[in-house]
Parts: C-alpha cells; sequence; structure tokens
C-alpha cells in the first residue's frame, strides 16, 4: 500500500471541492469494506482518500410517503434494516443490506459505496433498480440525477466524472399492492460472492391476480448489473400465472452474458437466474398481496 | 446425542477428565504470543518477490535498483544460497535433494509454480519494503505449464526438472520424466481374485488440490549474530525440523540454530516445511539485523502447501454374500513443483480398513506447475477413501447389502494382515461400525425428496516417532513440565494429565510449558496424531523417573533401603513402619535441604502406536434447482483407544469432519489457463464457515492401545479421512447419480443431475 493524502470534509462542497482537487486520483470513503481491501490488495491505487461520513446528507436515512425513501450514500446497512420505515416499506430492499458480506461487514458497508464500487455483482444494486432508484449526485458543476440502471457502465466503472460525488439514492413511495424481493445464489451460507442474483419487483391490481407492471434485474451475470427490462414489461397486464412467471424467467435468461470463471460457469449462471427470477417474482408477489 | 462408548476397564483419577486448558487465559485474553507478535531492537520487515508464472525460465535478474533504495538493508536472491557456489561432487547423494530444498525456498534457473520465491527484500518498513520489489527486474522465458497429473504424465508434457529420472518400482530409469517415483504393493492372486467375484466394477475419480486453511499465516523472525548463532521465531508445528532444514539450506551447524516455536494458529501437516526461515536469516546475515517476514493469505495459498489434487481408479470385486475378493487400484499425486506427494501413504491407507485377500496397488508421484504439496491431516488417505469407499457404496447398491454390515463383514481386525505388510495388532474397526450402526442416527428415517444419507470409515496409521519431556519438582510439591511438543489440539493438557496420573498428583500441580530447541531433547513434529501418544509416553517416562528418584530420597530420608519404600497414588511410604508416610508435596518440601532439587527426564522413540479408525454417517439434502447441497445431520464415530481428554478428542473429531466437509464441496484451487491460482483469498477459496455446518455429533469408542501405558492412539487425522466418501455417497443417493470428482460444489451437482 502506497502514502495517501486523507480528508474529511463536513460538506457536500469541501467534498466536491476535495475530490476535484485530485481529480481520478481521489476517491470516496464510505465504509472503506471495498475501498480499503483494494488500495492495501494494490488493485486501486489512489493519492487521495475523502472520507464523506462527516456530511450529514450522506448519512441520512428518511422516508416520506409523497417522495419515497432518502439513503444517504455513506449510511451504513445496518442503519437501513434497523429502520421501521424502511423494513416496512421496503422489504425487498432490507434482503440486500440484510445479506451483503456478514453482520461485521454490514456495520460498515453502505448501499451508496455498493453503488460507486459497480461490481458486476453488487448485491445491493438489482433491487435498486427493480424500484425504480434513482441516484443523486453532486459535483463541480451542481447536481444531477441518473437512474440506478444506467449507473454502472462497466466492471468497476460508472458515471461519476472527475470531481463528482455520489450524494443519496432515492427510492419511490412502493405504489399500492407492490412487492419485491432480491435472492442471491452462493455455495455456502455467508461471506460469498453472488454466482448471480435477481431482483425482481412487482405491482399487481387490486385483486391481486394480475401484474400491473414489474422490474427485473440481475447481479454476476454480465460486465454491470443488468436491468432485464424485457422480462418485467412481459408481465405487464398478465394474469398471474406459472406461465407468464416462467416467460419472464426465460426472457431473464436471455439477458444474461455470464462469463465463467471461479464462481461459476456460463451454464450455471443462465440457469440460476431462471431459477431466482422465478422464486423472487413469487416472493415479490407474495408480499404485493401482503401474505409475508 | 449418544454417549461414548467406553471399553477400556482401567479407572484414572486425572486421565479421562476435561480439565481446564492451561493455555487457555492467555489465548482468549489476546495475550499469547504469535509469531506475527515478536518485537526486536532495530527489527527489519522484508518481502518476497515472487514469480508470476506458473512454468518460466529465469534469464536475468536484476536487484541492483531495489539494493540502491533507501531504506533497503539487504537483498537476497538464490545466489546467496550456499547451493549456488557448491558443486555435485562436493554434495554427492545429498545433490538432489539439497538442490530441491534450496531451490524451493528460492528459485535458481527457473521458477516452477506462481508465487516461487525469486528474491526478497528487507528493510526500514514494509512499504519500503515493496517498493524495492517494483525495482527487482526479472525477465522470464514464459514455459507452458503442466497443472494435472493427467497433463503432467504424457509423453510430450511439459518437463518441469531436466534432471528427475522416474524411480520405477526402485530402479531410476535413464528418461527425464515428471514421475519422480512409481511404487506398488500387491498381495494374493489379484487376477484368481476377480474370477472368484459376482460383482466388479471399475470407476474413475478425481479430486481437485485443496489448502489446509489453518488461519494464522506463516511467519518467521531471525537474527544472525555476529558470531554465527542463528536464532529464529516462527509458527511450527516441528521446531526440531525447522532447525534441520535450516542448518541443510544454509550448510550451518544444526547446533548454531535455535528455533522458537511461538503459539500456532493452526497447521493441520502444512506448518512443517521451512519456507521463509532461510530467507529472513539470509536477510539477517546481510544487513546485520533482525528480519521479520510475514506471508499475506495470498501468498499461504500460492506459495504452501496444498494437499495432492488425484487422479485415481479403483477395480473392485465382491462375492454375492458381499465379501471383497480382489482390489486393483491406481494412485497418481500431483506432487507439486518438487516430488513428494503423499501417493505412498494413499496407497497404504487405501484398503486399510478391509481383510482383501488379493490386492494391487499402484501409486505415482507426478510433479506438477502448483506449489509443493504439503502434509495435511492424514496425508493421501482422504483422496483413496473418497475412490475406495464410492466403490463399496455402489456396490452395496448392487449386492442389495446394508452398508455398515458390508464393511463388518469385510472389518479388518487383529491379525488382518495390510497390503503394504503389517499386521494389525487390537484394532477397533468393528466396534466403531456397531457403534455407528446402534446409534438412533442410522436408524431414523431420512424421509423427503432430494435427500440421502451416506456412510464411510476412514484409516489412518497414527505414528510415534521422538519426543523428549523434563520434570522438576517445585518446593510447593508441584512440578514444571517441559516439552518440545508445539500445542495445537490442547496438548498441553492432555500431556501434562499423562505426567499428573502417573505422579499421583492433581492435574492443577502440572505446568506444562513447551520451550525452544536449546532448552528440550530432540522431539519430532506436532502430527501424524502423535503428539498425545508419545510425547505423552515421554512424559509418564519422565514421570517414572521422578517418582524413582523420590523414592530414593524418601529411603535416605528415613535411612531405608529403596526396597523397603512404596509411592502409591502420590504418596510414599515405608512398607513396613506405617509411622513412615509423606506425601509427594511433603517430600517436595524437603528437597533443597535433603541433596537439592529433583528433575526426571525422558527421550522415548516408541514402537506401539496404536492404528485409529472413524466411521461416519451424514444425512444431505441438496437443492434439485440449484446443486446446493446442505448437510442436515452429521455423525462421527472414533476409537481413540483411551481419550486422555475427551473434550479435546471430540473437538479433533468436529474439526477432522468440518474440513472434510469443506474439502468434499466447495474447496478447490481454481487456476487460470495458464496456471495461475485464481481464488486465493478466504472469499473465493470456499471454506464452510459456521452457518454451513450442522452440529457434529461424537462418539468416542474406546478400544485401549496395547502399545500404551494409557491406551492412547491418536485422533487429529482419521476425522478428516470419511467426511470425502459418506457426503459424496449421500449426495449420489440423494440425486441418483454418482458423484466421482470433488468437490461436489452446486454447479458440479447440477451437471450431475442433468
Amino acid at each position: 500500500m502506497e502514502a495517501i493524502e486523507y480528508t474529511t470534509p463536513k460538506t457536500i462542497a469541501e467534498a466536491v471541492q476535495a475530490m476535484a482537487s485530485a481529480g481520478d486520483r481521489a476517491r470516496a470513503l464510505a465504509g472503506g469494506t471495498d475501498l480499503l481491501v483494494q488500495l492495501r490488495g494494490g488493485r486501486r491505487s489512489a493519492d487521495l482518500v475523502v472520507d464523506v461520513k462527516d456530511i450529514p446528507e450522506l448519512n441520512e436515512v428518511s422516508y416520506n410517503p409523497q417522495s419515497g425513501l432518502t439513503i444517504g450514500a455513506a449510511a451504513p446497512c445496518y442503519q437501513i434494516y434497523a429502520n421501521a420505515d424502511v423494513a416496512a416499506n421496503y422489504p425487498g430492499l432490507v434482503d440486500s443490506a440484510s445479506l451483503i458480506g456478514s453482520i461485521q461487514i454490514q456495520g460498515r458497508a453502505s448501499l451508496g459505496g455498493n453503488l460507486c464500487n459497480s461490481a458486476p455483482s453488487a448485491d445491493a444494486i438489482p433491487p435498486m433498480i427493480a424500484m425504480g432508484g434513482v441516484a443523486n449526485i453532486a459535483g463541480p458543476n451542481g447536481t444531477r440525477q441518473v437512474a440506478v440502471e444506467d449507473f454502472c457502465t462497466g466492471p468497476g466503472r460508472n458515471v461519476l466524472e472527475s470531481g463528482e460525488l455520489l450524494v443519496s439514492i432515492n427510492i419511490p413511495a412502493p405504489a399500492p399492492n407492490s412487492g419485491a424481493n432480491y435472492l442471491r445464489f452462493i455455495p455456502r451460507n455467508e461471506m460469498d460472492i453472488a454466482v448471480a442474483g435477481v431482483g425482481s419487483a412487482v405491482v399487481l391490481d387490486s385483486s391481486g391476480q394480475n401484474f400491473v407492471s414489474a422490474r427485473i434485474a440481475l447481479a454476476s451475470v454480465a460486465p454491470t448489473p443488468v436491468f432485464a427490462r424485457e422480462a418485467g414489461d412481459s408481465l405487464a397486464g398478465k394474469a398471474v400465472s406459472d406461465e407468464s412467471i416462467e416467460e419472464a424467467a426465460r426472457l431473464a435468461m436471455e439477458a444474461a452474458v455470464p462469463i465463467t470463471d471461479m464462481r461459476g460457469t456460463v451454464r450455471q449462471r443462465i440457469h440460476l437466474v431462471g431459477v431466482l427470477t422465478r422464486r423472487t417474482l413469487n416472493n415479490a408477489i407474495r408480499r404485493a398481496r401482503g401474505e409475508e | 446425542m449418544t454417549s461414548n462408548i467406553v471399553l477400556s476397564e482401567v479407572e484414572y483419577n486425572v486421565v479421562g477428565k476435561r480439565h481446564v486448558r492451561p493455555d487457555g487465559v492467555d489465548k482468549v485474553t489476546g495475550r499469547a504470543q504469535y509469531g506475527a507478535d515478536v518485537q526486536l531492537a532495530g527489527l527489519l520487515q522484508a518481502k518476497v518477490l515472487r514469480s508470476p508464472h506458473a512454468h518460466a525460465r529465469i534469464k536475468s535478474l536484476d536487484t541492483s535498483a531495489a539494493e540502491r533504495h533507501p531504506g533497503v538493508y539487504a537483498v537476497v536472491t538464490a545466489a546467496d544460497l550456499p547451493f549456488a557456489s557448491l558443486t555435485r561432487e562436493e554434495l554427492g547423494g545429498d545433490y538432489q535433494r539439497l538442490k530441491f530444498a534450496s531451490n524451493h525456498v528460492l528459485a535458481t534457473d527457473k521458477t516452477l509454480f506462481k508465487g516461487h520465491p525469486v528474491a526478497a527484500v528487507a528493510a526500514d518498513s514494509l512499504h519500503v519494503a515493496e517498493e524495492a520489489l517494483n525495482l527487482i527486474k526479472v525477465e522470464y522465458e514464459v514455459l507452458p505449464p503442466a497443472m494435472t497429473v493427467k497433463q503432467a504424465m504424457k509423453p510430450n508434457a511439459s518437463l518441469l526438472h531436466d534432471d528427475l529420472f522416474t524411480s520405477e518400482l526402485g530402479e531410476m530409469s535413464d528418461k527425464p520424466s515428471n514421475v519422480a517415483s512409481h511404487m506398488a504393493f500387491e498381495a494374493g492372486d489379484v487376477e484368481q481374485g476377480f474370477q472368484q467375484a459376482d460383482v466388479v466394477l471399475e470407476r474413475e475419480y478425481e479430486t481437485a488440490s485443496v489448502h489446509q486453511g489453518y488461519i494464522e499465516p506463516h511467519n518467521s523472525t531471525a537474527f544472525w549474530n555476529a558470531d554465527g548463532q542463528l536464532n529464529i521465531w516462527c509458527s511450527t508445528q516441528g521446531p526440531f525440523v525447522v532447525r534441520t532444514n535450516v542448518a541443510d539450506i544454509l550448510r550451518h551447524p544444526v547446533s548454531k540454530v535455535k528455533v522458537t516455536p511461538m503459539e500456532i494458529g493452526g497447521g493441520f501437516g502444512g506448518k512443517i516445511t521451512a519456507y521463509l526461515e532461510p530467507i529472513a536469516a539470509l536477510l539477517s546475515r546481510k544487513s546485520g539485523r533482525p528480519v521479520k517476514l510475514l506471508m499475506t493469505r495470498t501468498e499461504v495459498f500460492e506459495a504452501s502447501g496444498p494437499a495432492p489434487g488425484t487422479w485415481m481408479k479403483v477395480k473392485l470385486g465382491a462375492s454375492r454374500d458381499g465379501r471383497i475378493t480382489a482390489a486393483d487400484i491406481f494412485l497418481a499425486f500431483e506432487a507439486g513443483a518438487y516430488p513428494g506427494s503423499p501417493v505412498m501413504q494413499g496407497a497404504a491407507c487405501a484398503l486399510a480398513c478391509y481383510d482383501v485377500p488379493n490386492a494391487r496397488i499402484n501409486g505415482y508421484d507426478v510433479v506438477v506447475n502448483k506449489p509443493k504439496t504439503a502434509a495435511y491431516r492424514a496425508p493421501g488417505s482422504p483422496q483413496a477413501a473418497f475412490a475406495v469407499e464410492s466403490v463399496i457404496d455402489e456396490i452395496c447398491e448392487q449386492l442389495n447389502v446394508d452398508p455398515l454390515e458390508f464393511r463388518l463383514r469385510n472389518a479388518s481386525r487383529e491379525g488382518v494382515r495390510r497390503v503394504e505388510g503389517p499386521v494389525f495388532r487390537r484394532i477397533g474397526l468393528v466396534e466403531c461400525l456397531e457403534a455407528a450402526r446402534n446409534h438412533d442416527h442410522y436408524s431414523a428415517p431420512l424421509e423427503g425428496p432430494y435427500r440421502g444419507r451416506g456412510v464411510a470409515a476412514g484409516f489412518w496409521f497414527n505414528r510415534g516417532f521422538q519426543s523428549a519431556v523434563n520434570i522438576s519438582v517445585n518446593p510447593d510439591g508441584t512440578v514444571n513440565l517441559i516439552e518440545g511438543s508445539v500445542d495445537i489440539g490442547g496438548s498441553r493438557a492432555s500431556i501434562a494429565q499423562q505426567a499428573a496420573e502417573t505422579l499421583g498428583i492433581a492435574y492443577e500441580d502440572v505446568k506444562p510449558t513447551v520451550v525452544d530447541t536449546d532448552s528440550i531433547g530432540y522431539t519430532m513434529v506436532t502430527g501424524g496424531s502423535r503428539t498425545t501418544f508419545a510425547t505423552g509416553w515421554a512424559a509418564i517416562e519422565a514421570a517414572e523417573d521422578v517418582k524413582t528418584q523420590m523414592v530414593e530420597r524418601a529411603a535416605q530420608i528415613w535411612d531405608a533401603s529403596v526396597d523397603d519404600v512404596e509411592y502409591v497414588d502420590g504418596v510414599l511410604s515405608h512398607k513396613s513402619d506405617p509411622e513412615l508416610r509423606m506425601t509427594f508435596r511433603e517430600l517436595a518440601r524437603q528437597l533443597l535441604g535433603t541433596g537439592g532439587g529433583i528433575t526426571g527426564a525422558s527421550n522415548v522413540d516408541p514402537a506401539g502406536e496404536g492404528n485409529g479408525f472413524g466411521v461416519h454417517v451424514v444425512d444431505v439434502e441438496v437443492d434439485p434447482d440449484t446443486g446446493k447441497v446442505t448437510i442436515l445431520r452429521y455423525t462421527a464415530v472414533q476409537d481413540a483407544g483411551k481419550a486422555i481428554h475427551p473434550s479435546y478428542v471430540e473437538g479433533q473429531m468436529q474439526g477432522g469432519v468440518v474440513q472434510g466437509i469443506g474439502w468434499a464441496l466447495n474447496e478447490e484451487y481454481f487456476f487460470s489457463d495458464q496456471g495461475q491460482m485464481m481464488n486465493s483469498s478466504f472469499l473465493d477459496y470456499r471454506m464452510p464457515t459456521a452457518l454451513d455446518l450442522p452440529m457434529i455429533d461424537t462418539v468416542i469408542v474406546e478400544v485401549a492401545n496395547p502399545g500404551h501405558p494409557y491406551g492412547v492412539r491418536g485422533v487429529g487425522e482419521v476425522p478428516i479421512v470419511p467426511p470425502l466418501p459418506a457426503i459424496a455417497s449421500a449426495i449420489s443417493h440423494a440425486i441418483g447419480a454418482r458423484i466421482n470428482r470433488l468437490p461436489a460444489n452446486p454447479g458440479a451437482v447440477l451437471e450431475a443431475m442433468s
């Protein structure tokens, strides 16, 4: 590990200034569960680490029935799943926040950091895509919003420009009769990276028997998290049935373009996308119907 | 949970009780000193430059910029090893062995695995050492690697060593080869045995390279004093073995090397080889300062002992009434970069559980471009058991015979001759099989789809070898017990218990200490399941020596003959004068005034080791959608001979099972096409976590070993042997397809199901 500069700005403006001062050689630090490991392992290098944990907006976790949920980029997982509003309205988000790493990791790791690390296997990104999350970014030229599905551009790469900083993620208020679920497949039961992961969110009609809309997103099966738009769209207006779910699973499998590596094979991963799409849709439907 | 089955008939006072471990407080309070805690004035930090290629020729090596780098005190390469300047004539018969050992420490002309050390730097800080490594220029000619025995045994395979010739059944062949040796065992008439069989099955198996996975990485601190005295502090299972290896590799007198074993964070056989010690010593000699060298986890995976990946073929014949008539076995084990896989042990263990009249076993030790394999808990036995027990499971299915009943019909017992020669003394396999059959686990119904039950037996020799113990009597009636056996699994307690039992004093009155190689007689490694047996034996003999001297002293004080003095349960008494009576403590108080203190000493090399057997039962459930295996229930039964400390015996059994579960389900070295390990972290090298395991039930069976005063057999290694075949069979029953390659990870199980 090389010598690095470290700074702790108190405001977004100070953070943006600090990030801009080192350009591509600056990295934002929230929980550090990715960044510190990467710096020590020589997989990333930086001249300046900007610790964003002292900035109030980046620690916010707040829910409003109109505007939805705002999650500060540095808020650790445990604050998300311990929040009563989140637990009541966003169980699909709790699914991922409570399975990242381990209990110890969840004490530090943030969903914002998971998004900015932009790993194809990130567990928090598919449910945020499925629930229509939007990233709020601050930079030298002001603020901008980017849909979570458009945030990642490659393994470890994303839309953040030099000097820019993720401030928060906004997730819309849940529609009536809606539900979401995230599942990943790992060979062990904890402390592992997804071989494949699927996040599904559905909105049903008031009868609970028909889909109004659905969004499905995939992890670990492409260079970035995948928004399987066609798979979700295929359900809109259809009756809830094994056939419609099977068709969505088939389209989700078509959207997967995985590689074979130490964590799994192409064949295994595409198969798992089908399995997990079926399982997450069924879980999301149960939640939409208020059955759990 | 079934209670333990005690067949030993002797009642003991201290032995067999669950005493508090002497090292417990230091370990739970964090005060125990491990190798990474060593601090010395002027200590330098060092780092090793390692080969990025699995197989390459070093065309040039330039360390000059690193040597000039500010803060760097020393840079070493293979040129600093004495081997580099000695000729074949000077080294004679030791040439090949020393060349391999020396090149393993620091590569000379070729690097033979990714992670092979090429150079090392000692500097003010680790960061400066890392910077200096980047300044070393190495030019490699990359060569094609041979990564598996199948690849390496091909006639046109890429050769690792141009001077390695096959030892073909003891004869040296004349053509260089990756096959270091071919050995064979044969008994009876194999062809005739197969003719007698009603069912003959022939199957092929493979297992992947796996790592011992000890939590504490390798570490070594060395100080080479100006007078040539070399002091080493390290994490090792065998300080005396490190002393010998370092003295050999550095051509330094063994008496000038002192090795201090620090507390050890796991070893499992992998902490015997001297990886870092010679490098740290050379850096210290060059810099004149003490030097500390630590491995990262990646270095541990890439450059220290995996257990060998294997390719095995088993042909087994059995009669309709469930008797094995013949076996023909082929074992090819990866040695890693240098010869020395445990294929011989695998061959000797393969059929040891059974009385097989006609058997042939061929074993091949094959070098490949992976780190040199090291011992791992019953080296060679788990792989061989996976192959043999799996075929037996299939035969049981074909014959419709209960798998435990089949094993009972064929079980080795006293008087049976093993295929490699020795005849069994009293052993406890039959008792273990019966205990497993009678356990409520085995009769519990296992209902539901995709569930299966598997059973398997396993064997390990257990070892004797040399140990030394000194026991000094303190004025307050306690004793100090000095030993050379590093304590990995609670052996301070189990050895102190044997001393206390022999002396007839309380366990708490024995204070055991593990010391350096200058302070005790030669003691072989903590390994081979030998420590409680052999060092325990040394403690018993040292205690007997103390008793003899205490009797002499009592006789002197009483002005009696030693023949008139009795020593029973820690009390000395005159046989004919009931007024003359002293407890151990009372006499201890008088020692200094009556001729000085008393120290008992012993050096032993006991031959009465008792072979160990275990029988395991496991239930699994397979998720048919994902191939993921869940262990529902696990019961391990094992003959301990005498469980000196039952809790630590149970701990060994559970620990062995956990490592076996990892080996069976998910652990595997995953290599790139170029032979680079891709998963050299605990994130992607998937050992089981606590959440992946059920409670492992244990049943200790005690069939006393007649070759040990308290009946000890040794227990550490047997329990890693049965899990591989037991789990593979359980999965096979759950999914209706055989598992013939390990690990049976979810992807592999899915493939087997499709």
